[in-house]
Parts: C-alpha cells; sequence; structure tokens
C-alpha cells in the first residue's frame, strides 16, 4: 500500500486520478482506517489531505462561511462564532463519536463516507451547505444533498475530492437544529436523525424552511413536502402534527437490526417535532438580537 | 458447584476482633498504577523473539459437515510456517471436569477448539496457520479451501427442543429422563429441583401469577480480547502467556488435549483485561501450542472483537416459565419455574446452578423447577456473572412485583413477609447459616432513594438476588525476606477485581506490619499448587483464607525463631503487632523481636521464613442483594433512562469497601447494559449480525447514572473475617428491577428482553 501527503489540491486530484480504482482519500481516517481493519477495503493507495492548506481552514467570508474538507470535528467546535452561527451544523458534528474521535473526524469525511445515518449529513442538507469539488476537469459546487447516492457511494467522479464546503449567510430570524435518535447516549448509529432550519417573518410566520432526514432511506433525504407543512405557519401544535405526518410518510427505511421500518417511520415524526421546537426557539431568539 | 462437598475441608471460623487494616481503604492500590500508566503487561503485551503470528479460520456458516479440508496452497505461501487442523489434535472421550462455575466435557472442549466432523455455529474454528506477520496469516486463511454440506441449523431455544428441530449432535439422548428417550434431542438434560408440593401450594393461595419470559444471549463484554503467547520447547515443554481466570485449571485443559503430562506445561496468566466467567476454558491456546509445535517458533494468538463475539461463551439466552401463588395476607404457598436454556452448540449450560436457586430468596414450602439445557447452532454459552440467574430474576422477581401489585402489598413488605433467613429450607439441599436478606430489604426500606419523588413518566422498581460463594483448591505461600518484608504469592487471578490490595490488607493484618511492607504476586502454574479457577465470587473469600493460613504458619514459625533465641518454650511466645513478645511476664524480661529481628536471625535458626497454605476452602457465604432502580421513558420513542441507582448488599465483611461498591458498580452496569439494549442478534441463515460494540450495544458511561451502595455486614461464621463472596449477586437484579420500574411508570409489564425502545414504544401503544 501506498501512502501519498500533498499538499495542494491538484497534485491530489492527480494521484487519485492516476491511481488504480482502489485509490482512496485519507482525511481523519476515523471510518476507513476501521473500514480497513475489518477487512472490508484494501486500498491501494491512500491520499491524507491533510497537508493541504486550503482543506484546513474555516473562513469568515462575506456572504457567508467556507471551511475545508480537512478541518475537524473539535476545529469547528472551537470556533466560538461559525458556533453561535450555525447552531444546527454543529448539534450534528458534536454529535460524531467521542470528543477523541472529532479531534480526528472531519465533516467532509462523514459526507463522503456516505452513510445514510451520518449525524452531519441532515443537519448540512437543512443548512442548504453547498460542496465546493474539485476533478481533473476542474471546480464544481453541488448541494450536499447530491454528494451521497446510496449506503458507501457518492456522486463524485474518478479523481474527485471535496475541496470545502459553504454556509451562506444565514436568514436574519432563523434557527436550525439537528437530533438522532439512539438506542445509546453516544457512540452509538443514528436510528433516526431530523435536521431543520427554518426562518421567520416579522409576524413570527415561518417564511422558508428545509428538512432533512438520515438514517430512514439509502441516503439522508431532503423532505420539501415536510418543509411545506412549516411554511406559512407560525409552527404551532397542528403545523407540527403535520409536520410529524409528513416527515414519517417520506421515510422509506429498511428493517434491520439497527431497527425495524415501523419504529423508524414512527420515532422520525416524533423527532421531526421535536427538532423543529428546538429550530423554532432558535430562531425567535435570532430575532430578539 | 458441580463439585462434590468435602468433608475435609476448610473452614476457619469467625472472630470478632479490633481491626487496623481490614475494613478501611489503603490508599496505595498495588496495581494501580501500572494500569493508568499502561505498564501493566495483558496476554496480547507479552511477546518473545521470533514469535510468529496466529490467525484462526472459522466457519461461515451455522451448521455444516465438514466433507474435506485442503491447506496445500496455504502452506505454499511464503511466510506461512505451519497450518494445523483436526487432524493434528486426538480425539477426546467424554469426561466432565469443573471449570469455574460450569462443567466442561473433554469430548467437546476438544471439538469447540478445533471442529472434528462439523461446524456447529457461526465462527467455530476448523484450522489454525502461524506466519511471519498477521496479514500473511490472514492471506494464507483465504487459500485453505474447505467444502461444506450445509445443514439445516437452529439459533432460538424454543425451536431447537421441537421434536422435528435439526439435531446437533445425533448421539445426544436427553439425559434425566426415564426410559431413555429412542431419538434423539437438542435437550442435552431434563434437571428438576422440588421441595414439597407446589399443586398442593397453589390450593393455598388467592391469587396466582403465570407468566412467561425470554431473553437473548449477551456477552460479557470484556474490553480484553482473548489473547495468548506459546511456546513449545524441543524438550516438549510448553509455556504459555494468557488471559484466564484460571491458569491451573487452562494447564489442565491444555494438558487432556494435547495429552501432555501437566508438569511439562507452566501457564502464566496475563493481567487480566476482564474476564466475568468467559475465561474460564481455552479456545486459542491449544491452538497456539500446537503451531509453536509444528513450527519450532513461539506462536502469538489474538482474537478481534468480531471473534469474541461469534466464538466465545455469552450467557444462555432463555425462555422460561414462571408461577407464584400468595395468599391475601401476602404468603407465598407455592411456585413453580420452568427454564429452557441454550447451551449453544454443545450440552452444559448455566442452567444447573440456575434452576437449584430459582426461589432461594424466598422461604416456601412447594416448589418445583424444571429446567431443560438445549442445544443450539450458537457458540457454546460460557458462564457470566452469577451464570444463569439474571435471566430467572427477571421472570421470578417480576412476577413478585406483580404480585405484591395485586394484592395491593408495599413490594419491599411482600419480599420482607417472604424473606429467606437462617433455617430456611432451599430448593437445592442445605438449609441456609446466617445470612444479611433482611438486613438489605430493611436498608433499601429505610433508603434516601425511597424518599426520592418521581416526576412524570418516572417509576421505581424493586428486585433481589441470591447467589453462593463456592471455595476450592486455593494455594499460597508467604516469604518473609531477609530484612522483613513479604511477599505473598497468590495462586488465583486478580480479575481486576482488587485482590492484590485485599492480600495486602489481610496479611498486614495477621502480621501485623504495614501495608508497605508487603508485596503480592501472582504465580504461575509452577510455582504454588493447585489453585482453582477465580469463579463463583471465590476471589476475596476463598484467596484470603489461604492468605490468613500462610500468614498464621509464618508466624508460628516466626515464633519458633523467638522461643530459640530466647531459649524458651514455643508457647511461651506471644505474637503482636508484628512483634513477638514473651506471653506473660514470668517468661523472662525480653526485647520484642520484629519481623525484620527474626528474618536476619533466621538462617541460624533453622532457615527461611515462609508460610505456606494448600486448602480446599469450604464454608463460603451466600450473598443476597436488593436494587432500587428509578427509570424515566420517553414516551416518544420508548427510550428508558435509569435515573437513580441503589445497590444494598450483604458483604458479610467488606474487606476494601471502595473494591466492594466497584463490585456492586459492575455487577449494576453490565445488568443494566443486559437489560435494555445488549442481544446476540442473528439473520436468517444463522449467522451472528452484530458482532461489534458498535452494534452490540453495551453501555457507555453516560448511559449509567451515579450509583448508590449500602454494605450490609452479616458475617460469615465460616470466614476468620467474616467474608462472603460479593462478586456475583449484583448482576442479578437488574433486569427485573428495571422491568418493574418500566411498569412503575407506564403500566406496561416486559417479559421480553431485551427492553429496547422499540419494544417499550410497542408494549406503551398496545396498552
Ligand atoms: C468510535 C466511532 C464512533 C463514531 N460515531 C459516529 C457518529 O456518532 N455519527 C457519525 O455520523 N459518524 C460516526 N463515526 C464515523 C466517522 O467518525 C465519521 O463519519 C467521520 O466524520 C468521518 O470523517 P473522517 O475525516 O475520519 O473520514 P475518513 O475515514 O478519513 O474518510 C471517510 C470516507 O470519506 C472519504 N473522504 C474523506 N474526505 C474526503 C474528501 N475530502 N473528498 C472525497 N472523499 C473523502 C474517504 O476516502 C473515506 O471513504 C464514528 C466513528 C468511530 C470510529
Amino acid at each position: 500500500m501506498r501512502y501519498e501527503a500533498p499538499t495542494s489540491v491538484e497534485a491530489a486530484t492527480e494521484l487519485l486520478a492516476g491511481g488504480k480504482p482502489e485509490a482512496r482519500v485519507l482525511a481523519g481516517g476515523t471510518d476507513i482506517l476501521v473500514q480497513m481493519h475489518m477487512d472490508a477495503i484494501a486500498p491501494e493507495l491512500l491520499v491524507d489531505i491533510k497537508n493541504i492548506s486550503e482543506m484546513r481552514q474555516i473562513e469568515s467570508l462575506d456572504d457567508g462561511y467556507r471551511f475545508g474538507a480537512a478541518v475537524t470535528g473539535v476545529e469547528l467546535m472551537d470556533h466560538a462564532n461559525f458556533c453561535r452561527t450555525w447552531p444546527g451544523v454543529m448539534d450534528g458534528v458534536k454529535l460524531i463519536g467521542s470528543l477523541q474521535v472529532r479531534g480526528r473526524a472531519t465533516v467532509a469525511g462523514n459526507v463522503c463516507n456516505a452513510s445514510p445515518a451520518a449525524d452531519s449529513v441532515p443537519a448540512l442538507i437543512a443548512a442548504g451547505a453547498i460542496a465546493t469539488i474539485a476533478g481533473p476537469n476542474g471546480r464544481r459546487d453541488i448541494p450536499v444533498e447530491d454528494i451521497g447516492t446510496g449506503p458507501g457511494k457518492t456522486s463524485l467522479e474518478n479523481g474527485e475530492i471535496l475541496v470545502s464546503f459553504f454556509l451562506a449567510k444565514a436568514r436574519p430570524s432563523s434557527g436550525g437544529a439537528y437530533q438522532r435518535f439512539t438506542p445509546r447516549t453516544e457512540m452509538d448509529i443514528a436510528i433516526v436523525g431530523v435536521g431543520i432550519d427554518l426562518t421567520l417573518g416579522d409576524d413570527g410566520v415561518c417564511t422558508h424552511a428545509r428538512v432533512a432526514l438520515g438514517a430512514v432511506a439509502e441516503k439522508a433525504l431532503l423532505v420539501e413536502e415536510a418543509a411545506a407543512t412549516l411554511i406559512g405557519t407560525k409552527v404551532d401544535e397542528q403545523a407540527l402534527d403535520n409536520l410529524a405526518a409528513a416527515a414519517s410518510a417520506a421515510c422509506r427505511p429498511i428493517d434491520d437490526k439497527r431497527g425495524t421500518k415501523e419504529y423508524r417511520i414512527e420515532v422520525a415524526g416524533v423527532l421531526a417535532r421535536r427538532v423543529a421546537a428546538i429550530a423554532l426557539s432558535r430562531a425567535k431568539s435570532a430575532r430578539e438580537k | 458447584m458441580g463439585l462434590k462437598p468435602t468433608p475435609y475441608g476448610t473452614a476457619i471460623p469467625f472472630e470478632e476482633k479490633e481491626l487496623k487494616f481490614v475494613g478501611k481503604n489503603p490508599t496505595e492500590r498495588p496495581d494501580a498504577i501500572e494500569k493508568v500508566t499502561g505498564r501493566a503487561r495483558y496476554a496480547a503485551d507479552y511477546s518473545l523473539p521470533g514469535q510468529l503470528f496466529g490467525k484462526v479460520l472459522r466457519s461461515p456458516h451455522a451448521h455444516a459437515n465438514i466433507l474435506s479440508i485442503d491447506t496445500s496452497a496455504a502452506e505454499a505461501l511464503p511466510g506461512v510456517k505451519a497450518v494445523v487442523t483436526m487432524d493434528d489434535f486426538p480425539d477426546l472421550e467424554v469426561e466432565i471436569a469443573a471449570a469455574g462455575e460450569l462443567m466442561v466435557n473433554f469430548r467437546d472442549v476438544t471439538r469447540n477448539v478445533m471442529a472434528r466432523e462439523k461446524v456447529l455455529y457461526d465462527g467455530h474454528p476448523l484450522a489454525a496457520v502461524a506466519a511471519t506477520s498477521n496479514a500473511i496469516a490472514k492471506r494464507a486463511l483465504k487459500l485453505i479451501k474447505v467444502e461444506y454440506e450445509v445443514l439445516p441449523h437452529v439459533i432460538d431455544v424454543v425451536e431447537a427442543m421441537q421434536p422435528d428441530a435439526p439435531i446437533l449432535h445425533e448421539d445426544q439422548f436427553t439425559k434425566g429422563v426415564d426410559p431413555k428417550p429412542e431419538k434423539p434431542s437438542n435437550i442435552a438434560t431434563r434437571i428438576e429441583s422440588k421441595l414439597g408440593n407446589s399443586e398442593e401450594g397453589f390450593k393455598k393461595a388467592d391469587v396466582i401469577i403465570e407468566r412467561h419470559f425470554n431473553t437473548k444471549a449477551a456477552h460479557q463484554g470484556y474490553i480484553e480480547p482473548h489473547a495468548c503467547v506459546a511456546n513449545y520447547t524441543e524438550g516438549g515443554y510448553a509455556e504459555v502467556w494468557t488471559s484466564t481466570q484460571g491458569h491451573f485449571v487452562f494447564r489442565s485443559q491444555i494438558a487432556k488435549i494435547l495429552k501432555m503430562d501437566l508438569a511439562k506445561i507452566t501457564v502464566t496468566p496475563a493481567e487480566l483485561g476482564g474476564g466475568f466467567g468467559g475465561k474460564n476454558t481455552v479456545y486459542l491456546e491449544p491452538l497456539a501450542i500446537v503451531l509453536s509445535k509444528k513450527s519450532r517458533h513461539p506462536v502469538k494468538m489474538v482474537m478481534t472483537r468480531d471473534e469474541v463475539f461469534r466464538a466465545t461463551g455469552p450467557t444462555s439466552g432463555t425462555n422460561t416459565k414462571v408461577k407464584i401463588g400468595a395468599t391475601k395476607d401476602g404468603k407465598i404457598t407455592g411456585a413453580q419455574a420452568e427454564l429452557n436454556y441454550q447451551s449453544g452448540a454443545f450440552a452444559g449450560s448455566s442452567l444447573s446452578m440456575a434452576a437449584v436457586t430459582v426461589f432461594t430468596r424466598y422461604d416456601i414450602e412447594n416448589i418445583l423447577v424444571i429446567g431443560h439445557d438445549v442445544t443450539c447452532n450458537r457458540p457454546k454459552v460460557a458462564a457470566y456473572r452469577a451464570p444463569g440467574a439474571p435471566m430467572i430474576a427477571f421472570g421470578v422477581e417480576s412476577v413478585i412485583d406483580e404480585l405484591a401489585e395485586k394484592l395491593e402489598i408495599d413490594p419491599i413488605e411482600f419480599r420482607l413477609t417472604n424473606a429467606a433467613k437462617e433455617g430456611t429450607q432451599t430448593h437445592f439441599g442445605p438449609k441456609l447459616g446466617p445470612i444479611g436478606f433482611v438486613e438489605t430489604l430493611e436498608a433499601a426500606k429505610a433508603s434516601e432513594h425511597m424518599k426520592m419523588p418521581l416526576g412524570p413518566n418516572q417509576g421505581r422498581g424493586i428486585a433481589t438476588g441470591f447467589w453462593f460463594t463456592i471455595g476450592n483448591e486455593t494455594s499460597s505461600t508467604l516469604n518473609i525476606a531477609e530484612d522483613g518484608t513479604a511477599s505473598f504469592v497468590y495462586g488465583t487471578v486478580d480479575v481486576a477485581g482488587g485482590s492484590r490490595a485485599v492480600f495486602t490488607q489481610i496479611v498486614a493484618e495477621e502480621l501485623g506490619i504495614p501495608l508497605e511492607s508487603i508485596r503480592v504476586v501472582q504465580s504461575n502454574t509452577t510455582s504454588l499448587g493447585f489453585n482453582f479457577t477465580t469463579a463463583g465470587s471465590r476471589g476475596t473469600a476463598a484467596g484470603s483464607m489461604a492468605a490468613v493460613k500462610a500468614s498464621r504458619d509464618a508466624v508460628a514459625r516466626m515464633c519458633d525463631i523467638a522461643a530459640k533465641i530466647w531459649d524458651v518454650d514455643i508457647d511461651e511466645v506471644a505474637w503482636e503487632d508484628g512483634h513477638a513478645r514473651p506471653a506473660g511476664a514470668n517468661v523472662g524480661d525480653f526485647d520484642p523481636l520484629s519481623v525484620a529481628d527474626l528474618a536476619k536471625k533466621a538462617a541460624y535458626y533453622g532457615g527461611t521464613i515462609a508460610g505456606h497454605a494448600e486448602l480446599n476452602v469450604v464454608g463460603g457465604g451466600p450473598g443476597f442483594g436488593t436494587h432500587i432502580i428509578d427509570v424515566e421513558v420517553d414516551k416518544g420513542t420508548g427510550a428508558v433512562k435509569v435515573l437513580r441507582y441503589s445497590v444494598i448488599q450483604d458483604a458479610g465483611k467488606a474487606v476494601f469497601p471502595d473494591y466492594v461498591k466497584a463490585q456492586f458498580h459492575g455487577g449494576a452496569v453490565q445488568g443494566i447494559g443486559m437489560a435494555l439494549n445488549e442481544e446476540y442478534i442473528y439473520d436468517e441463515n444463522g449467522i451472528m449480525e452484530n458482532p461489534g460494540f458498535l452494534d452490540y450495544r453495551m453501555p457507555v458511561a453516560s448511559d449509567v447514572p451515579n450509583i448508590d451502595t449500602i454494605i450490609v455486614e452479616v458475617p460469615n461464621p465460616n470466614h476468620p473475617y467474616g467474608v462472603r463472596g460479593i462478586g456475583e449477586v449484583p448482576i442479578i437484579p437488574p433486569l427485573a428491577a428495571i422491568a418493574n420500574a418500566i411498569h412503575d411508570a407506564t403500566g406496561i409489564r416486559l417479559q421480553d428482553h431485551p427492553m429496547s425502545p422499540p419494544k417499550v414504544l410497542k408494549a406503551m401503544s398496545e396498552l
């Protein structure tokens, strides 16, 4: 096995494009090294992206935030302003593994590992995060919901690499939240995850919402029908009931060792209500500021 | 425990006396610093020069005939130094022996170590390779060609009991039924335990409740996977460093499996990263020795977690029935239970002890217990902390709670009305001696915990537990060095419960010298006589008996030296505060002699000072406990959160109270895990689906609340310090106590384990 640690995005994509199909990106390694230990994969080339400075930055821009693919969970947690601006995204990031795991793990790795249960993904989708992808044919921007296509599968082409995420400046009076359900309190894998971002008008009526579900389909889902139940309401009991029903209806889970279909469907609705309530209170307190 | 009681055993009577070290919490813990700095050596930390790495080929089928095994391609791979299969191990006859709390049959042990005719579970070993690296060994495994004839399999215990179930062993006819059955069966044994006449008892009852319960197999979940290093030398000697709860019993098992003389085998126990009953039998050791013999290199083998789950002992999954009748005023008149226990691929589950102790916490005149030990296509079960007891206590304590509710009697009062006490006739044979069960119930009733208010969706549950303390062979030596410091060599295993600290306290107390002057050292199999496995809660109870005997032996020898120095009779010398003193004023005016004084002169007066114990300890005091648990149930998700937890248990005498509490905590935590989320999950092909900690959900720290403890001390009359075993009792009540608390919070009664969120949510929706 070969290990390379290039210092530029171009060098990385070149290595990946030129390499065999078994070439893999190594970010924090908290997924890929575990998979190698379990003999699930045996890559012949590992391209470590941690020495690429562009991928290590968290930048506050005029029109939003951009953070690199090699930024760790802990680095985001230590960035007070980012945390204040994107509490919903951070709800997801803070649930990845333990503190030790987050010390290595990256959000890009979470997205590119393409587990339908990945915790940062519904939160990023709800927040409208855009990923910048670089490859042999240059760069392109795609929304996070278009990356994962199924368990372990992404829409990234051969030689492509996720460079950074962009979060457009948050609307005033908006708030986001993410929660997951796991039987254990920590170190567990989501049976259901729900990320919701919503924006309130001056009259307290929801003007914009995005609802994303994790672990209830082959990939994280952006559920427009669920968002529609909130838009135009004051996110009252009736709206929450409709949200719960729409969230449950959007689930197409499997029965497996981690949870039954019927359980996942029911809990998706329960969690959607709870997450919407948190997002609402965050949006309200954002408005007060 | 499966061993015949002996009339020649040793019990040193309890003596009330003032204590200087025993019962206090020493600040120095002999093994602590090495453990927290990472210097403690576990089995996988040992390496020998020229060592190879061994790996095991395991069955991908739940049940299959082995038609052929072709190892030629693996042997031809560069770096591979040896390959072994069943052909490298002698077949063995049926021969039963004790191994911790369960019995083993050598015919089966050898087949479990290396499959012979058939593979009987997913993960069953059928070849092993030694190579110059782990990677080469793994590659070699892929080159071994095995032809299987896949057979129908059976996983569930009730299905395995059906007459048309796939049969694991064609030569297995149910024992314990008369006449001997004509057809083979997966029911290996039927046992019965009886007292009075239960049907007559039910006639006197005003209320009778009968319920059925199911529990899933759960793993001991020790943090350290099985590991060993073996070295077979040209002279025909084998040395093994391994992860074990009983190095002497491992030596016996290796000797049988490999047909070697005991004296040619040295087993050294490494620091143990948890066992809980799961490290009482060999898995890797015989393979590593034979690989070493064939390759002429030392061989190291370390299991992965996947292998630990698939191929080492979980506890039995069970199907049980409990029926109890009581009068209006709360007196139990009759009780019945049926226990159907998975034993896994080979007969011999924890049934034998569980079945005879089902109702021992209560004074009941009429009891009938019927048990079945059932083979099925799973790994052979191993002992797990009070083997078999938590699962049946789940049933019994749930039914007791339901009876109390129906009779409108407080659950603690109901138990007090029926509690076993000194003189209560057990259904396993003897009458109980002095025990502290009532005291634990009274302490629970008076506890702060019972006064804490409960909020919405919260509930409180009570349950109780009983377990034995075993004795058995226990040897140790106390050597007094020339400078008067002492080294105590013990032959049990410190199963991480703190034996070294406790033995230090006992020796200090007996000799009257400071803790710092004593070093406690683990023996290997050559430095002491046979010691039974550390199992059955005997570590401190039996181990300290040997420490007392060896200390008193050494004191006698020191008094003998003093008598010689003073030229007086030995009974004119008294031992006090670490010194030999004249026994009375008329003996003479001699200055007291310290251990150091005596040690310096020992050679001239006959030789080095030492004390020995080679005992078969008897008189282990039974242990009883009561747990109180508060939970909160999330009505939306069915998640159960444990809010508050109290363990109240009779320790006889807590030698090191903080360590006793740690045992209470450990049992409670394992019980919480088992109750809420832990279970073996199989797919339709009989393949385990969750062989890792991600999906086999043991609790993490944040799943567990602060656990309060109350240590009750009713001395065991057959132990010099009154000690009872305490390690196992605390895992017995949690399942039932949590079920009862969930009922209190929600009104549902769960009879299917684990009480995981989907089950709780479903039961609430059906209410
Ligand atoms: C103990 C433990 C607990 C965990 N708990 C959780 C949890 O609670 N929730 C959760 O969601 N996850 C959890 N995980 C999984 C894992 O930590 C996360 O998915 C993490 O975010 C992965 O990031 P990484 O940087 O370590 O990725 P890596 O392992 O380095 O990479 C993961 C995958 O993404 C690819 N990749 C990485 N970066 C890029 C890139 N820039 N461009 C293209 N491809 C890329 C890699 O090739 C690889 O296939 C846990 C893992 C462990 C070991």
